[in-house]
């Protein structure tokens, strides 16, 4: 089964791991087969939010959310049930620096 | 018209003492917490009807499982809207006893566990945990848990539904954890059993009365631990349950005042559980791998030996707050070592520790911190500052027994002190122990 961990981290802490040290993490989760894809973003501030109402899209600059902590980069991996997601997550170097939130895919129904 | 029939005599039997097993293993084998209740139900509906033609089978249990499995199974294949319905269909046809569910012992052993550790999974909210604990391995109805927690019936229901949802979409494996996962795991468990037996054991609000069958449950619940998996801390809790139990009737009189530990008539302690508890303790501490709840345990036995308060080892309790403070600090804890300082040194000394914690801002919202102190106060003879802190601890305090006793505390405080006979102010212990 498939889970996005989403990595989250207060702003200044967005570059508390290290580079190297988040590259050589991933491709350690590739060798073992867990991981589908992973990415670092950039700081919420240079987002955009794009809506579509009524046709018409709409965009603002954000989102700013209340919360301190923002997304920080994610990691798709592929594991046998939560426990096993569990155990990867906690092994995502950010997880000790904010936060890693685990949700399971939602396969689409056909 | 009663006509007792001893047949449907026996499936009660068996259902009583089987039934959460038979779930437990069905649940293992079905895969789903809901289609294995249905099944669990018509196993017996089927025990029902065959049993009083065939009579009742060498191993019920076995009989159980594979009459549940085979009619889940059958229920799926004709609703045909699961998609693992291949998947079940390829583990064969079953007969009257299904041979391949059962061969592998340890695992229908294991099952129990199984099932009290994936209600107890961390990723599931702490009052979810609670109530799908109780409804699934102690077997409570709905109504009953909802009674017991004084909650409504249908927040309680939507919230076993939730849990039972999140175990499937999350996909919440239904296994013991490894070596590794378990230390975390069961502190979990043992968490929502302690959770339990203090709901009822202390009633935080609401009457008394069905409030005592919670404890009883969360002390069924630490047995079958105990029996599952002996570790150091399980002993422990079963131990600190026992203990506190062993006082139940001594700790409430016959109009439901609470009473204090010091105040309490020891010759109604109840001396077998005390002698079990004990035991525990004992086994547990030897196995050096004991934590808090092995300590608290250890405290209780201590308080449990002594004939009269004046008894009490205080200096063996300060040694063991001491062990607490250093594997499971908290203010509570160091509240209830400052009164055990105060016993063993005299009630300045405890003083000078609670005003230190208080002053810190850690406990100015905890009402024993402020009765503690009121009562250190009082021994004190410093009566004005002994009758705010009371009335502080009264403000904040939400039981009703609890609130009368402080209310009456403060009275006796107001009236000229009637000095005990041996010339000395009554020293009491800490109210949180009682």
């Amino acid at each position: 089964m498939k889970y996005l961990c989403l990595v989250y981290l207060e702003k200044d802490k967005l570059r508390a791991v290290p580079d190297k040290e988040c590259k050589a993490s991933s491709e350690g989760f590739r060798h073992s087969g867990v991981l589908m894809a992973a990415e670092a973003l950039q700081p919420v501030e240079t987002a955009a939010t794009v809506r579509v109402r009524n046709g018409k899209v709409s965009v603002t600059d954000g989102p700013f959310a209340e919360t301190k902590e923002q997304l920080a980069g994610f990691y798709l991996i592929d594991a046998r049930d939560l426990n096993e997601a569990i155990n990867a997550a906690a092994k995502i170097p950010p997880a000790r620096e904010g936060s890693v939130e685990v949700r399971p895919v939602r396969e689409l129904e056909a | 018209m009663t006509l007792i029939d001893p047949i449907h005599e026996a499936v009660n039997e068996v259902y009583v003492a089987h039934s959460r097993r038979v779930l437990a293993t069905l649940i293992r084998l079905l895969g789903d917490f809901d289609v294995a209740e249905e099944a669990l139900q018509d196993a017996f509906r089927a025990a029902l009807e065959q049993w009083p033609r065939d009579g009742v089978p060498a191993n019920p249990r076995a009989w159980l499982v594979s009459a549940g499995r085979f009619k889940a199974i059958d229920g799926l294949r004709r609703r045909s809207r699961f998609d693992a319905l291949d998947d079940v269909g390829e583990r064969g046809e079953i007969g009257v006893i299904d041979a391949a569910a059962w061969a592998d012992a340890e695992s229908v052993e294991d099952d129990r566990l199984r099932l009290i550790f994936t209600c107890c999974h961390p990723a599931l909210a702490p009052d979810a945990q609670v109530a799908l604990t109780l409804r699934e391995v102690c077997g409570l109805t709905t109504e009953q848990i909802a009674q017991a927690f004084l909650t409504p019936a249908p927040t309680l229901a939507q919230r076993i539904v939730r849990a039972k949802a999140k175990i499937r979409d999350a996909r919440i494996p239904y296994q013991v954890p490894t070596p590794a996962e378990l230390p975390d795991r069961l502190d979990a468990v043992l968490r929502v059993i302690y959770l339990v037996f203090n709901e009822g054991y202390e009633a935080s609000t609401g009457s008394m009365l069905t409030r005592h069958d919670l404890s009883a449950e969360a002390i069924r619940l630490g047995r079958l631990l105990a029996e599952l998996l002996p570790e150091p801390e399980v002993l422990g809790l079963l131990a600190l349950m026992l203990l506190h139990e062993s006082r139940r009737a001594a700790r409430t009189s016959s109009t439901g005042e609470l009473i204090r530990l010091d105040d309490q008539d020891r010759s109604l302690w109840d001396r077998q559980l005390i002698a079990e508890g004990g035991r525990l303790v004992e086994q547990s501490l030897l196995s050096r791998r004991f934590g808090s709840y092995t300590i608290q345990a250890a405290i209780s036995a201590v308080h449990s030996e002594a004939p009269t308060p004046a008894d009490t080892d205080w200096k063996e309790i300060v040694g063991l707050y001491d062990a607490l403070m250093r594997t499971d600090p908290s203010p509570v804890v160091e509240l209830n070592r400052s009164v055990a300082i105060a016993m063993r040194d005299g009630p300045s000394a405890g003083l000078a520790l609670i005003d230190a914690i208080l002053e810190r801002g850690d406990l100015t919202e905890y009402r024993l911190a402020h009765a503690a102190r009121a009562d250190l106060c009082r021994r004190l003879g410093r009566v004005a500052d002994a009758r705010r802190s009371y009335e502080r601890a009264i403000a904040l305090t939400q039981q009703e027994t609890e609130r009368r006793f402080l209310e009456r505390q403060l009275a006796n405080l107001q009236q000229p002190r009637s000095v005990a006979a041996a010339g000395q102010p009554r020293a009491s212990s800490n109210m949180g122990e009682v």
